[in-house]
């Protein structure tokens, strides 16, 4: 694997060793940015406009100076260095040395006992975040880690952060300060956002799935359907609100039952309903794709064996063709994570709340309180379901 | 025992299967063959119900098969197919407890009979019975595919192209083995395949079809002197007739008695290679030798040439 590695190559016994292309990019990015981008940005207030701070003016000599050397380390890992464990564990220890600096600078510049100055991370900080991050996935990648053990690498990832949020390591950074005043609503708004993710996933899985039986059973009907749940797809997710608004609201005003149900033109109804519709081609698309993947000798044989159609729809054909249908229910979570967002807009509630209000106050810390938890989510449910697609698809190779 | 009376499918207006009759002894195997879109598979699978038959119908046993739900008969009868037809995602011993799990055996029975079938076919069960059916070689699944289909003691088996997929070293040995197995278990075989030379190989009764028509069930060796049809004698071949009836003879059937020098052979080859054995050691007569080295008489060219006659 070693030699196959882009930008290494060993000549004879000492070896020459060329810069690997994506460091060379990541390392001059975090470069400029830390350069002439401020690493935080000090406000008297949340709504003034801020006052930059570079990673030296804010840590004291030795605490900056640390952080340097290990940017420097990570940065020579990710130039020279083709081991992927070294490249991985630099840019971790340095993901960490970053987020610390950034800690300390919002303890060094708030007074003691105020709430009302915010410190914010700045540019320098997100860009070294993220390049940091691509190193670190970039590497996690070239090592190639089995299902088992991406799950555990995620959950001791988030541990980690849990832990270090929990002990209030970041409490005056601004994004924690927006926290602090929203913490009841956020654990409400949270709870909403899985609720209307998950909840359209499940009502998405009970019909979708006895209708990609049906459209292989029936490969006259697979047509009509599919081309009318793709006719859906494409309409984009604010106009299809904005479509459901009408006919929920008109049910609402028609049938008292519906409107005390919570079925009404605004909120999370139609919310409900469009990620619902949404998630239908994926669920029905992969589960006909599945079934017509799994080997017609086992079906014939089970028929022949004496299993009923149920048993050899159960026990035979759904079975071998759960990887592929897990990796649409996979594509309709992501999905689902993500476009709650914008059920906010809608009165739908949910993590978008915070995205909505933050960009309604230009405050840009409240935006983040809500994308950060999204994106974290998504991207652990897009990683759960692959590892659990692998393990499934080795199971029946 | 199989009774097949009148068996009939059309699907529209095209007749697939056309008034089809004929009777499998028990214990016996008998062989369809024909050539493909000839309705033999589409007969085999009226007998298990997989297809419904338009007319006509079918007794195992002296019980019509419509007595019972179409699932139900299916698992009193075996059943192996081309590709064999394993489930990938169970192991080698799952696949086969398949049947018996449908009947509701309880479980030390189940291991027991698993147990049993992998040593009869030389799968040793330590290494053999959790392996997955991708684990294992093209002749190792072929024998779970057959040990599956007799998990439940059927008295009936049906096979379609069982040995379709396998080499040629690895298909003679199968087909042994399959002779073996079915004398044991005195399992009665229907079995359907395009190659003739595995029709006489293991047929007690061979059934040529062609256009949905059943053209002659016979003996091998009547459809060699006796064909019914044009069609027959071009199915088993008009130029290698002659050797192939001396195939159908062992040489223990054929001595006559009296003294020979020449070389010994056992009674259970065949006239065709007691011929080539002549011819390749230059000598008239073999003598015809036991395990146990008691001499059953001679052979001479003369007596196996006169066999190689209508």
């Amino acid at each position: 694997m070693s030699e196959a590695q882009p930008g290494t190559l060993a000549v004879g016994g000492a070896g020459i060793t060329r810069i690997d292309p994506l460091g060379a990019v990541l390392v001059a990015a975090g470069a400029a940015a830390l350069l002439f981008l401020p690493f935080v940005v000090f406000k008297s207030n949340r709504i003034v406009p801020g006052d930059p701070r570079t990673l030296v003016q804010v840590l004291p000599a030795w605490g900056a100076l640390g952080c340097a050397a290990l940017l420097a380390l990570a940065a020579a890992a990710a130039l020279w260095v083709a081991n992927a464990r070294a490249r991985l564990a630099l840019a971790l220890l340095a993901l960490a040395a970053v987020a610390l600096a950034a800690a300390a600078a919002g303890d060094a510049l708030t007074p003691p006992g105020d709430r009302v100055v915010r410190v914010a991370p700045g540019g320098a900080f997100w860009v070294v975040l993220v390049c940091l991050g691509l190193l670190g996935t970039d590497a996690t990648t070239r090592l190639r880690p089995g299902p088992g053990l991406r799950v555990l690498m995620l959950a001791a990832s988030l541990a980690v952060v849990g832990l270090a949020l929990a002990h209030g390591v970041f409490d005056h950074l601004s994004i924690m300060r927006e926290y602090a005043v929203n913490a009841v609503r956020f654990a409400r708004e949270a709870r909403q956002h899985l609720k209307l993710a998950f909840g359209s996933l499940a009502a998405a899985a009970l019909v979708g799935l006895p209708l990609g039986v049906l459209c292989h059973r029936a490969p006259r009907l697979r047509p009509g359907v599919l081309t009318t749940l793709n006719v859906i797809q494409t309409i984009p997710a604010i106009a299809l609100f904005g479509i459901l608004m009408a006919p929920l609201g008109a049910l609402a005003a028609a049938v008292p039952l519906a409107d005390r149900l919570g079925i009404r033109g605004i909120g999370a109804a139609p919310a409900v309903v469009a990620l619902f519709l949404y998630s239908l081609l994926p669920i029905v698309a992969n589960t006909v794709a599945g079934l017509k993947r799994v080997s017609r000798a086992a079906v014939d044989a089970a028929h022949g064996m004496g299993m009923t159609s149920w048993q050899v729809l159960t026990q035979v054909e759904l079975l071998l063709a759960l990887p592929v249908i897990l990796t649409g229910v996979r594509v309709v979570l992501v999905q689902n994570i993500g476009m709650v967002t914008i059920a906010a807009l809608i009165g739908g509630g949910g993590l978008g709340a915070f995205v909505f209000q933050g960009i309604g106050q230009t405050a840009i810390d409240l935006v983040l309180l809500g994308a950060i938890p999204i994106v974290t989510l998504a991207f652990s449910a897009a990683l759960i379901l692959d590892a659990l697609v692998e393990v499934l698809d080795r199971v029946k190779a | 025992m199989i009774e097949v009376e009148n068996l009939t499918k059309r699907y529209g207006e095209t007749t697939v299967v056309d008034r089809v009759s004929f009777t499998v002894e028990r214990g016996s195997i008998a062989v369809i063959v024909g050539t493909s879109g000839s309705g033999k598979s589409t007969l085999l699978r009226m007998i298990n119900r997989l297809v419904e038959p338009t007319s006509g119908r079918v007794l195992i046993d002296g019980r019509d098969t419509r007595g019972d739900p179409a699932h139900l008969l299916r698992r009193r009868i075996g059943y192996v197919i081309q590709g064999y037809g394993l489930f990938p995602h169970r192991t080698v011993a799952q696949n086969i407890a398949t049947v018996p799990r449908l009947l509701g055996w309880d479980a030390r029975r189940i291991e027991a009979r698993v147990r049993e079938l992998l040593e009869v076919f030389s799968l040793d069960p330590a290494s053999y019975a959790d392996a997955l059916p991708h684990q294992l070689s093209g002749g190792q699944q072929q024998r779970v595919g057959v040990a599956r289909a007799l998990a439940a003691e059927p008295a009936v088996l049906l096979m379609d192209e069982p040995f379709g997929a396998l080499d040629p070293i690895i298909r003679t040995k199968a087909q042994d083995d399959l002779r073996g197995i079915q004398q044991r278990f005195g399992t009665t075989v229907l079995l359907v395949t395009h190659d003739m030379d595995e029709a006489f190989r293991l047929g007690d009764r061979v059934a040529v079809m062609s256009a949905g028509q059943l053209l002659q069930y016979d003996r091998p060796a009547a459809l060699l002197t006796r064909p019914a049809a044009e069609f027959v004698s071009r199915m088993t071949g008009l130029a290698d007739r002659a050797l192939r009836l001396l195939s159908l003879v062992t040489a223990g059937e054929a001595a006559l008695p009296g003294p020979s020098d020449g070389p010994a052979v056992a009674p259970t080859i065949s006239l065709r290679e007691a011929l080539s054995e002549l011819l390749w050691s230059g000598a008239d007569s073999a003598r015809v030798v036991d395990a146990d080295g008691t001499v059953r008489g001679r052979l001479t060219v003369a007596t196996i040439l006169a066999r190689g006659r209508p």
